[in-house]
C-alpha cells in the first residue's frame, strides 16, 4: 500500500544510493568546470590563476579541433555503418539452420570480450604491419606492394579495428529480434507472394527498427569516447589525421601539461555529445515507443 | 475454380511418417472441414496443399494444373493463420492491399479491392488502425479480409477460431459459412473441435495419426460412423462403447450406443447416477450400470435426477452401433 508514510520511507531507503550516484557524477563535473576556467599548467603547480572563458577560446581555435571534430564524428558514422549493415547481414546468416550454430553463435561473440588496447595491438603488429603483418604478406604473395595501413589510412583503419570488436554486439542483438519475428508472419507473405527481398524489406526490416535504435544509440555513447585504439596504434597521427575529441583533450592536459585547456575541451566535448544525442534522439527516438 | 486433389501424398519429417499415402479429391465450391484429435496430421496436411511444407511424394493437383513443385503463391490458394499473421507495424488497409501490392496492381484497383473487402467484413471504420489496435474478432476479420482480395481459388483456414472466446467462436463461426455462400469459393477449413465440423461443413475428412478415417458429410458420419474412431469422435457428449458380455450378445465385440438414444426409466440395464449435469435444456448423466460399466446419458430438458438414484436404461435396438474386433462398423 502506497500510503503517504511508506512513499517517505521508500524515499529515505533509495536516497543514499542517488546521492551517491549523483555525487559520483556532479563532483569530477564540478572540478573539470571549474579547472577549465584556470590557467593550470602541470609544469607550474600551486600558479593557479583565473581566466574567464580564455581556455575555451585557445582550444576552440586551435586547428586541431577541426580535424578532430571530424575524426570523431567520422568514426561513429563509420563504425556505426559497418556495425549495422554486417551485423544485419551476419544475423540473417546466423539464423540459418546449419550443423554447429551453438559453437559458431560463441564463436561471433569473441571479439567482443577483448580488450580494446589489446585488439588494437593485436591488429597493429598481425595484421596492418608493413613488414611482419598478414595483409603484407597476402600482398606479396600476390606480387603488390604491402600497404601501410597505419600511416597512409590511420582512420580507416581504425575504424575497421573499432568495427571488427563492435560487430558481434550488433550481431548479437539483431540475431535475437530475428529470433522473435513470428514465422507465421514469414509464411502469410509468402503465400501472399512477396518474394524474399520483400519479405525482407516489409517485415524483417520494420521488425528490427527497434533493435537498429538500440544499437545505435548504445554505440554513438561508447564510440564517441573510443581513445585506446588510437593511443596504442597511430598515436592519433600522422599529424591530426586520426586524432579525435577525447584523444585531443587526453593531449592537451597531459602531453601539453595544460590541464586548464584539457577540462575546457572536457566540457566542449560533453556538449557535443549531447548536441549529438539530441538529433539522435529525435531522428530515431520514436522508434523506441511502442 | 477450385479443385484439388491429392494423389498418394506422403510425409516424413526425417524417421516420423506424418502422412502415409493419403488420397483427397475436393470439388469446387465445397466448405471440407479436416477434423481431428492434435498431432493427427490435420495442420500438416493443410500446409502441404498450401506449399509452405513439401510434400515427400506423391502429387498435388489444383484446378487441374500439378502443382506439387509450384511456390506457394503460384498455387492461387489464400490462408488465414491460428495466430492471424497480420504484419504488426503496417495499417489495416496496407495488411489487406499487401497482396495486391506485390502483384503489382495499380493503386486505384488496390483502393477499391480494399474497400470492397473492408465493406464486406464490416472493417470501413478500422482501416487506418494498427492490427494492435484491434480485437481478436476485427483481427480475425482483416485476416479474412487480406486473403479474399486476392480472389483466390480456395481458402485455406488453419484452426482461425481457437484464439477467440466462446461467444465470438459462434458469431465468426456463421460470419464464415455466410461468407462461403456469398463467395461460393472451394474452402478447407482446419479444426480440432468437432461442434465447428459439424455445423460449417459440406464434407468432414476425419483425420487420426495422418490416415483418413472416414470422409462425409456430418450427418453421415454422425448416422453411419464406419470405425470406431469416427464414431467415439463425432457427436457430444461421446458415444458410449460397450464391451464384454453385453455386446457379445449382440454379435459384436464392442457395442456403442449414443448417450441421446439412451432412454430413462425403463428397460433392462439398472444403474446408480454417479453424476448429474444440470445444463437446463439438458441433463447429462453419467450412470455406473452393473456388468456393463460408465454410461454417459442425454436426457432432455430437466427430469429431478440427481446424484446416488438408481435408474433404469434402455438402448432402443435400432440406434445401437455393432464393432467388429478391428474396431470397424458391422
Amino acid at each position: 500500500m502506497a500510503t503517504e508514510h511508506s512513499r517517505t520511507a521508500a524515499r529515505l531507503m533509495v536516497s543514499p544510493a542517488v546521492i551517491l550516484l549523483f555525487l559520483w557524477m556532479i563532483v569530477p563535473l564540478g572540478m573539470t568546470i571549474y579547472f577549465s576556467f584556470l590557467r593550470y599548467n602541470l609544469l607550474m603547480p600551486g600558479m593557479e590563476s583565473w581566466t574567464g572563458f580564455d581556455n575555451y577560446y585557445y582550444f576552440l581555435v586551435q586547428p586541431a579541433f577541426g580535424a578532430a571534430l571530424l575524426n570523431t564524428l567520422l568514426l561513429v558514422g563509420g563504425v556505426l555503418l559497418i556495425t549495422v549493415i554486417g551485423g544485419i547481414l551476419l544475423a540473417l546468416l546466423l539464423d540459418q539452420p546449419f550443423k554447429g550454430q551453438g559453437i559458431v553463435r560463441v564463436m561471433v561473440i569473441a571479439p567482443f570480450f577483448v580488450m580494446p588496447t589489446v585488439s588494437a595491438l593485436v591488429w597493429k603488429n598481425m595484421f596492418m604491419n608493413p613488414v611482419n603483418g598478414m595483409f603484407a604478406h597476402i600482398a606479396k604473395t600476390f606480387g603488390f606492394q604491402p600497404f601501410d595501413f597505419l600511416s597512409h589510412a590511420p582512420l580507416a583503419s581504425i575504424i575497421v579495428i573499432v568495427a571488427w570488436s563492435w560487430l558481434p554486439f550488433a550481431t548479437l542483438i539483431l540475431l535475437t529480434a530475428l529470433q522473435s519475428l513470428d514465422r507465421e508472419q514469414m509464411e502469410a507473405a509468402e503465400m501472399d507472394g512477396a518474394s524474399w527481398l520483400n519479405r525482407f524489406i516489409y517485415l524483417t526490416l520494420p521488425h528490427l527498427t527497434r533493435s537498429i535504435t538500440v544499437v545505435v544509440l548504445i554505440q554513438t555513447i561508447f564510440l564517441l569516447s573510443v581513445f585506446a585504439e588510437i593511443l596504442v596504434t597511430t598515436n592519433g597521427g600522422p599529424g591530426t589525421a586520426s586524432t579525435n575529441l577525447p584523444y585531443l583533450v587526453y593531449q592537451q592536459s597531459l602531453l601539453n601539461y595544460d590541464v586548464g585547456g584539457g577540462s575546457a575541451g572536457g566540457i566542449i566535448a560533453v556538449i557535443l555529445a549531447n548536441i549529438v544525442a539530441f538529433f539522435l534522439m529525435r531522428m530515431i527516438g520514436k522508434n523506441l515507443e511502442s | 475454380m477450385g479443385n484439388i486433389t491429392l494423389s498418394a501424398v506422403t510425409k516424413t519429417f526425417g524417421d516420423v511418417n506424418v502422412i502415409p499415402p493419403l488420397d483427397l479429391q475436393i470439388n469446387d465450391g465445397e466448405f471440407v472441414v479436416f477434423v481431428g484429435p492434435s498431432g493427427c496430421g490435420k495442420s500438416t496436411l493443410l500446409r502441404l496443399i498450401a506449399g509452405l511444407e513439401d510434400i515427400s511424394s506423391g502429387k498435388i493437383t489444383i484446378d487441374g494444373r500439378d502443382a506439387t513443385d509450384a511456390a506457394p503463391a503460384e498455387r492461387r490458394l489464400a490462408m488465414v493463420f491460428q495466430s492471424y499473421a497480420l504484419y504488426p507495424h503496417m495499417s489495416v488497409r496496407k495488411n489487406i492491399a499487401f497482396p495486391l501490392k506485390m502483384a503489382k496492381m495499380s493503386q486505384a484497383e488496390q483502393d477499391k479491392k480494399v474497400e470492397n473487402a473492408a465493406r464486406i467484413l464490416n472493417l470501413t471504420n478500422y482501416l487506418d488502425r494498427r492490427p494492435g489496435q484491434l480485437s481478436g474478432g476485427q483481427r480475425q476479420r482483416v485476416a479474412i479480409g487480406r486473403a479474399i482480395v486476392r480472389e483466390p481459388a480456395a481458402f485455406l483456414f488453419d484452426e482461425p477460431l481457437s484464439n477467440l472466446d466462446a461467444a465470438l467462436r459462434v458469431t465468426m463461426r456463421q460470419e464464415i459459412s455466410e461468407l462461403h455462400q456469398s463467395l461460393k469459393t472451394t474452402m478447407i477449413y482446419v479444426t480440432h473441435d468437432q461442434v465447428e465440423a459439424m455445423t460449417m461443413a459440406d464434407k468432414i475428412v476425419v483425420l487420426n495419426a495422418g490416415n483418413i478415417e472416414q470422409v462425409g458429410s456430418p450427418l453421415e458420419l454422425y448416422h453411419k460412423p464406419r470405425n470406431l474412431f469416427v464414431a467415439g469422435f463425432i457427436g457430444s457428449p461421446k458415444m458410449n462403447f460397450i464391451t464384454g458380455a453385453e455386446a457379445a450378445k449382440h454379435g459384436c465385440t464392442t457395442l456403442g450406443v449414443r448417450p441421446e438414444h439412451v432412454e430413462v426409466g425403463h428397460g433392462d440395464w439398472e444403474g446408480v447416477i454417479g453424476l448429474a449435469e444440470h445444463l437446463g435444456s439438458d441433463t447429462f448423466l453419467k450412470v455406473q450400470v452393473a456388468g456393463i460399466g460408465d454410461l454417459t446419458v442425454r436426457v432432455p430438458g430437466e427430469r429431478g435426477l440427481h446424484h446416488g438414484q438408481t435408474v433404469r436404461l434402455h438402448a432402443p435396438a435400432d440406434k445401437l452401433y455393432r464393432f467388429d474386433a478391428s474396431g470397424m462398423a458391422m
